[in-house]
C-alpha cells in the first residue's frame, strides 16, 4: 500500500513537470490573446519554425536548399560551419522578431477591429503558410537538436529518495531545467510588464485598445513586441520539446497539449497558464495511473479536456479568467 | 469556382496525358506531414532503384520503368485522390506505405484489378492468397514480427521465458494494435506475462507509460511505434535507464531517424529488420555510377544507405523482379496490372538471384504462391551502435512460428471473405 | 442589370415565403440542380467522383451542420470529427447488424444517433460560453475517438480495429463497397446534400432559426424576450449533430469505404470543418458550400497544377501548396473578412447596378 502511495507521488511529481512543459506552450497563446484578443492557432507551428531555424543555423544548413537545387540545378546543402548554440539562439530570435514584424505589417494591420473569429482565421492561414514555409526552408526530415540540455534520470533525487523511502523517484533532468526556465521566464515577463515602459503599455493595450490608443500608445509596435515575445516563448517550447523528440513536423502538434491548459487557466492569465498546466499535468498522469489499467490506457488526451470541463462547469470563465459580466 | 473547375479539368487532362508504353510504378509517398522523415528515404530508395534499372539496363525487359510519385502526406483522403489520379495510367502495382491507405485500397484495387504490395505493413491476413487475390504482403507481416521478436527473446533465454514479463508499447491505432492478438497467443504458449501500453497519437508525451515500465520492470519491451513516438520512446527508455538491449522495436521503429536524435544513450537498442543495413553491397557501386554521379538521385540525395532507403530499394527490387517474372510468364514485355499480379504470385527470390542483382545477403530468399502471399515470414534483429552511427544485424533471419500465425491469418481472412462474399480460390 | 429584384412582384403570402423569393436566385438554383442531377452523372468518372465531388458533397453536409451550430446559434464546436465518427460507427454497426434494411435508413438513423450524442455533449453549453465551450466539444472529440478505438464491439472485434463498408444497394444499384460506379455514389450523396441543404435553409428561416440567431446575437436578451436557451441550444446541437452524423456515415460508407477512427476523424478534421465555415461565411448556407469547395478543391487544384502541369517535384509542390493556401486565406480575410458568402453578397450588389453603377 505504501508502495502504491510512493508510486502515486512519483506520478504526480512527473505530472507536475509535464504540466510545466504544457504551460510553456500555453504561455505563448496567453501573451498574444491578452494583448490583442487573437487566439493564435499558429503558435504550435511557430514553435516548430523557431526550432527548425535554430537547428538549421547551428548546423549551417542552406535555407531553401531543395528549392535552390531544383531550380538552379546546384548541389548546395550545407555551408560547412557550425554555430555555437548561444549565437544561433540570438539569430533565431532576430528571425522571430522579423517574423513578428512581417505578420503585423502584412496581416494584422489590415485586420484591426475585426471580430475575434476572423483574427483566429487569419492565424489559421498563417499556420498553413508557415507549415509549408518552414518545411521548404529547412527540409522535412528529422533533425537532432543539441543545445547542451541535460537529459535522463536525476541521480541525486533517485538516490536520496531511495535512501529515504526505499524507492528511488524518477525525475527527468530536462524537466527540472524546463521548470527552472519556466520560472525564470514567468518572472522576467512579470517584471517586464510591471516595471518597464513597454510593459506598462502592453498592459494598457490588454485592458483597452482604444483607451491605450488615445493616450498615445502605438498599437502596432506593441503588437510587434507581443508577437516577438510569443515567438521567443515558442522558441523555448520548441527547444524543450525538440530536445526530447528531435525537431520534426510533429512538434507543431504540441499546441494541442496547450488547449486544455488554456481552457482551464483562462485565455488571459499568465498565472492561469502555469497553474492550469500543472493541474492538467498532475490530473491526467494520476488518472492514467489510477484508472488507466482498468480502462485500457491512453486516457490522457481526453481526460485533460474532461478535467478542464469539470472545472469550467463551476467556473465558466476559467480559473483565473476575468469575470464575465453580462449586460443587455 | 467555375473557372477553377475548368482549370482543374485542364490540369487533370494534362496529368493524364502521356499514356506511353512505360511500365508505371506509382509511388504514394509522403515527403510532408508528421511522418515525412520516414517517408522520404523510402520514396528515394524506391525511385532510385528504377532510375538505376533505366540507366543501366534500359528498363525492365527493354521497357523503361516510370515512377509516378504522388504526395499523400500520410493522409487517407489524399491517398484516395492519388490512387484515382494514377490508376488510369496503367499502374502496375501500388505500395501505399500507410496502413490506413492500404485498408482503403484493398477493396478498391481488388475491384479494379490492380495488385497491392504492402511490404511489412497493411492488412496482415492479406498473406492468405486464397481470399486476397490482389493483395500481397511478402516478405513478412506484423504477426510474423511479433513472433520473431518473441523467438529472439526465447533464443536469448535458452528457450524458456515462462514467468518473464514482456511489455508492448504501441501506437494506439490499427497499426499498433496488430501484434496484440499474436502476442496474447504466444503468451499463453510460452507462459510470459504481457503488459499492454498504448500511446496516443502523436506520442510526444509518454511519461505515464515509461514510469509504469520503470515500476514494473518488464524483462523485455517491444515497440510498435511510428513517427515521433519512436524517438520519444527511445529517449524515455534511456532516461529511465532501461537496458537498451532488452528493448526491441518493429521494423518501422528501427531507422536512423528513430535513434539518432537520442544520441549515445540509444546504443544497444534493437529493432527487427527486413533487409540488411548499410551500403556494403555491389549495387551501391552501380547506383553511384549510374544514378548518384549523374545527379539523378531522387529527393535531396542524402538518404543513401539508410535503413528505410534500403527498404525502398528492396520494395522496388521486388516489384521489378515481379515485373520480369510477369514478362516471362506472359511472353510480352509491355505487361498489364493483371499480368503483374501473376508475376507477383510466381515470384521466387533466391540467394543466387539476389547475388546477381548486386544484393548478396541483403534479404532472405522466399517464394510466393497462390495460397501464400506472405512470403517467408523472416526478419532479422539489428542493433544500433551510436558511436559508429550504424545498425548491424545481430541474428540470422529468423523464421516466425507459422504454427501460431497461420490459424490466426486463416481465421481473419475467412471472416473477411464471409463479410464480403468472396469465394476461396487456388483449388 | 443582370441581377434584378425590381419588378419581382408577389401577389400572395405563399409566394412571398418561398425558399428563394427572388426569381433570379430561383432560376440559378434550379439550373444548378438540373446540372447536378442531369448532366454531371453522365460525365463523371472515378477521379472526379472520388477525389473531388464526393468529398466536396460530404464536407458540405458537415459544414451545413456546423454552420447551424456555430454560425446560426453561436456555439463554437471543435467536436465535428468526433461526431462524424459517431455517424460512421453507427452506420457501420447498423449496416452489419441489419443487412436487410436499406442503407438510406441506416444513414438517417446514424444521423439520429449522432444527434442524441451531440445533445449530451451540448449540455455544458448552458453554462460555458464562447471559446471556452470548445473545451466541452474537444472533450467529446478526444473521448469518442478513444472510445471507438478502445471498445471492440464498435468495430466488430476485427483484428486491427478498422471498419470496412460492405456492399449495399439502393434500388438495385450499388452505392457502397468496392464495385460501385461513380455516378451512383455521386447521386446518392447529392440527394442527401440537397435534402440537408433544403432542411437547413428552411429551418434557419423559420422560428427555430430565429431563436438560434437570437441566442447567438445576445443570449440574455433572447431569454428576456422569451426564447428558451435550453431548448434553442440543444436543438441546435441536435440538428447540427444530425447533419454531421449523416456526413460521417457517408464519409465512411460511400467515400472511403474503410476507416480508422484516429486518423480519419481526428482533431484535424474538426479544425478543417471549422475552417470551412469561417472561410465560407458564418451563418450562411451558401457559405457552407463555398467553404467546403474552397478547402476541398483548392489543394487538389494546386496539386494538379504544380505537379501535373508544371512538373515540380512532389514535395516542393506540397510545401508551396500549403503556402499558397495559407496566403490565400489571409488575403481573402483582408479583402473580405466575412467569408466567401459575403463576397457573393457584395458581388450581387455590384451586379444589381451593372453596367451603370452610381
Amino acid at each position: 500500500m505504501f508502495e502504491q502511495f510512493l508510486f502515486a507521488v512519483e506520478v504526480a511529481l512527473n505530472g507536475f513537470m509535464a504540466g510545466v512543459m504544457y504551460s510553456l506552450v500555453a504561455l505563448g497563446f496567453v501573451l498574444i490573446f491578452k494583448a490583442s484578443g487573437i487566439f493564435n492557432y499558429a503558435q504550435g507551428v511557430m514553435a516548430l519554425f523557431a526550432a527548425l531555424t535554430l537547428v538549421g543555423l547551428m548546423d549551417g544548413q542552406v535555407p531553401f536548399a531543395h528549392l535552390i537545387n531544383a531550380v538552379l540545378g546546384t548541389e548546395a546543402h550545407h555551408f560547412g560551419w557550425h554555430l555555437p548554440a548561444v549565437l544561433a539562439i540570438l539569430f533565431t530570435m532576430a528571425i522571430m522578431v522579423a517574423f513578428a514584424w512581417a505578420v503585423n505589417e502584412l496581416i494584422l494591420k489590415h485586420l484591426v477591429n475585426q471580430e475575434p473569429i476572423i483574427l483566429f482565421m487569419a492565424t489559421i492561414g498563417l499556420a498553413y503558410f508557415l507549415e509549408g514555409f518552414g518545411d521548404l526552408m529547412w527540409g522535412a526530415d528529422i533533425k537532432k537538436l543539441d543545445v547542451g540540455l541535460p537529459q535522463g534520470i536525476n541521480g541525486w533525487i533517485d538516490e536520496t529518495t531511495f535512501n529515504a523511502f526505499g524507492y528511488g523517484f524518477f525525475i527527468d533532468n530536462l524537466d527540472i531545467v524546463a521548470t527552472v526556465i519556466a520560472a525564470v521566464l514567468v518572472t522576467v515577463l512579470v517584471l517586464f510588464s510591471q516595471y518597464t515602459k513597454q510593459g506598462r503599455a502592453l498592459r494598457a493595450v490588454a485592458d483597452d485598445h482604444q483607451a491605450a490608443l488615445s493616450v498615445g500608445i502605438s498599437l502596432n509596435s506593441i503588437w510587434v513586441l507581443v508577437w516577438s515575445i510569443a515567438g521567443f516563448v515558442a522558441l523555448v517550447a520548441g527547444v524543450m520539446w525538440g530536445a526530447k523528440s528531435g525537431v520534426q513536423f510533429s512538434l507543431s502538434l504540441i499546441a494541442l497539449k496547450a488547449l486544455p491548459v488554456l481552457m482551464l487557466g483562462g485565455f488571459t492569465s499568465i498565472p492561469g497558464a502555469i497553474v492550469g498546466g500543472l493541474i492538467i499535468g498532475v490530473g491526467e498522469k494520476l488518472f492514467e495511473f489510477l484508472a488507466g489499467p482498468a480502462l485500457g490506457g491512453a486516457t490522457e488526451n481526453w481526460f485533460a479536456f474532461v478535467l478542464a470541463l469539470v472545472f469550467l462547469v463551476f467556473r465558466p470563465q476559467g480559473l483565473f479568467g476575468e469575470k464575465i459580466i453580462e449586460r443587455v | 469556382m467555375k473557372t477553377q473547375l475548368t482549370a482543374l479539368a485542364v490540369a487533370a487532362a494534362f496529368a493524364a496525358g502521356p499514356a506511353a508504353a512505360d511500365l508505371v510504378f506509382p509511388s504514394l509517398d509522403y515527403r510532408t506531414g508528421p511522418y515525412a522523415p520516414n517517408g522520404i528515404p523510402v520514396a528515394d530508395g524506391y525511385a532510385d532503384y528504377f532510375t538505376l534499372l533505366n540507366e543501366r539496363d534500359g528498363g525492365i525487359g527493354g521497357i523503361r520503368a516510370r515512377v509516378l510519385p504522388c504526395e499523400t502526406g500520410y493522409n487517407t483522403e489524399k491517398g484516395v485522390e492519388c490512387y484515382e489520379a494514377t490508376k488510369g495510367q496503367n499502374a502496375l502495382v501500388y505500395q501505399p506505405l500507410s496502413t490506413g491507405i492500404t485498408y482503403q485500397l484493398i477493396p478498391k484495387a481488388s475491384a479494379d484489378g490492380i495488385p497491392i504490395h504492402s511490404m511489412g505493413y497493411g492488412r496482415t491476413s492479406a498473406a492468405d492468397g486464397t481470399t486476397f487475390e490482389w493483395v500481397f504482403n511478402y516478405p513478412a507481416n506484423y504477426w510474423d514480427g511479433a513472433s520473431i521478436a518473441v523467438k529472439h527473446i526465447l533464443d536469448l533465454n535458452g528457450g524458456n521465458i515462462g514467468g518473464k514479463k514482456i511489455a508492448l508499447v504501441y501506437h494506439n491505432s490499427a497499426y499498433g494494435k496488430e501484434p496484440i492478438r499474436t502476442l496474447e497467443e504466444l503468451s499463453g504458449k510460452y507462459g510470459f506475462e504481457l503488459t499492454l501500453l498504448p500511446v496516443d497519437h502523436p506520442g510526444q508525451e509518454q511519461k505515464s507509460q515509461w514510469l509504469q515500465i520503470r515500476r514494473e520492470r518488464p524483462d523485455y519491451v517491444l515497440m510498435w511505434g511510428w513517427g515521433v513516438m519512436n524517438q520519444v520512446a527511445i529517449q524515455e527508455a534511456a532516461n529511465i535507464r532501461y537496458p537498451m538491449e532488452n528493448f526491441i522495436g518493429i521494423w518501422w521503429s528501427g531507422s536512423e531517424n528513430d535513434v539518432e536524435p537520442v544520441g549515445g544513450k540509444a546504443t544497444g537498442y534493437k529493432a527487427l529488420a527486413l533487409t540488411a543495413p548499410g551500403r556494403d553491397f555491389p549495387i551501391y557501386e552501380d547506383l553511384e555510377r549510374y544514378v548518384y554521379s549523374k545527379g539523378l538521385s531522387a529527393g535531396a540525395g542524402d538518404q543513401h544507405g539508410k535503413v528505410l532507403y534500403n527498404r525502398g530499394l528492396y520494395a522496388a527490387m521486388l516489384a521489378a523482379e515481379a515485373a520480369k517474372k510477369a514478362q516471362e510468364i506472359h511472353g510480352v514485355s509491355d505487361i498489364t496490372a493483371a499480368q503483374m499480379r501473376d508475376g507477383m504470385e510466381a515470384l521466387e527470390i533466391t540467394d543466387r538471384l539476389m547475388a546477381s542483382l548486386g544484393l548478396p545477403g541483403f534479404a532472405p530468399p522466399f517464394s510466393v504462391s497462390c495460397e501464400n502471399h506472405g512470403g517467408s515470414g523472416r526478419a532479422a534483429v539489428q542493433q544500433w551502435n551510436a558511436s559508429s552511427g550504424s545498425w548491424s544485424l545481430v541474428t540470422d533471419y529468423i523464421k516466425s512460428e507459422s504454427g501460431v500465425i497461420q490459424p490466426l491469418i486463416e481465421a481473419d481472412a475467412s471472416a473477411f471473405a464471409r463479410e464480403n462474399n468472396i469465394s476461396k480460390r487456388c483449388n | 442589370m443582370i441581377y434584378r429584384e425590381a419588378g419581382d412582384f408577389k401577389t400572395n403570402y405563399r409566394e412571398d415565403g418561398r425558399t428563394f423569393p427572388i426569381r433570379f436566385d430561383r432560376w440559378a438554383y434550379f439550373a444548378t440542380l438540373a446540372v447536378a442531377f442531369l448532366v454531371v452523372p453522365f460525365v463523371i468518372n472515378d477521379y472526379w467522383a472520388n477525389a473531388v465531388l464526393l468529398p466536396f458533397l460530404i464536407y458540405a453536409i458537415a459544414t451545413l451542420g456546423l454552420n447551424i451550430l456555430t454560425g446560426y446559434c453561436g456555439q463554437v464546436s471543435l467536436g465535428t470529427g468526433g461526431f462524424m465518427a459517431v455517424g460512421a460507427y453507427a452506420c457501420y454497426k447498423l449496416m452489419t447488424g441489419f443487412p436487410d434494411v436499406n442503407i438510406v435508413f441506416h444513414v438517417i438513423l446514424a444521423g439520429g444517433i449522432t444527434a442524441a450524442v451531440g445533445v449530451l455533449f451540448g449540455l455544458p453549453s448552458l453554462r460555458i460560453k464562447g471559446f471556452y465551450l470548445a473545451v466541452a466539444t474537444l472533450a467529446a472529440q478526444f473521448f469518442l475517438v478513444w472510445l471507438f478505438n478502445r471498445v471492440g464491439w464498435f468495430y466488430n472485434y476485427s483484428a486491427s480495429g478498422q471498419i470496412n463498408a460492405p456492399t449495399r444497394t439502393v434500388f438495385g444499384v450499388e452505392v457502397t463497397g468496392p464495385t460501385t460506379s461513380a455516378w451512383a455514389t455521386y447521386l446518392f450523396c447529392l440527394v442527401f446534400v440537397v435534402i440537408c441543404a433544403w432542411l437547413a435553409r428552411n429551418m434557419t428561416r423559420g422560428s427555430l432559426g430565429r431563436k438560434w440567431m437570437a441566442i447567438r446575437d445576445m443570449d440574455i436578451a433572447a431569454e428576456i424576450i422569451g426564447v428558451n436557451p435550453l431548448g434553442a441550444k440543444l436543438t441546435a446541437f441536435a440538428v447540427s449533430s444530425f447533419f454531421v452524423g449523416i456526413s460521417g456515415a457517408l464519409f465512411f460508407a460511400v467515400y472511403l469505404g474503410a476507416v480508422e477512427v484516429g486518423e480519419v476523424f481526428g482533431i484535424q478534421k474538426s479544425f478543417l470543418v471549422l475552417f470551412m465555415i469561417i472561410i465560407g461565411g458564418l451563418g450562411s448556407i451558401l457559405g457552407s458550400f463555398a467553404g467546403a469547395a474552397f478547402l476541398v478543391l483548392l489543394p487538389v487544384f494546386l496539386k494538379n497544377v504544380l505537379t501535373g502541369t508544371l512538373g515540380w517535384p512532389t514535395d516542393l509542390a506540397a510545401h508551396i501548396e500549403f503556402m499558397i493556401v495559407g496566403a490565400l486565406i489571409c488575403a481573402f480575410l483582408i479583402f473580405e473578412p466575412h467569408g466567401l458568402a459575403q463576397l457573393w453578397r457584395l458581388t450581387k450588389e455590384k451586379l444589381r447596378t451593372w453596367p451603370f453603377p452610381y
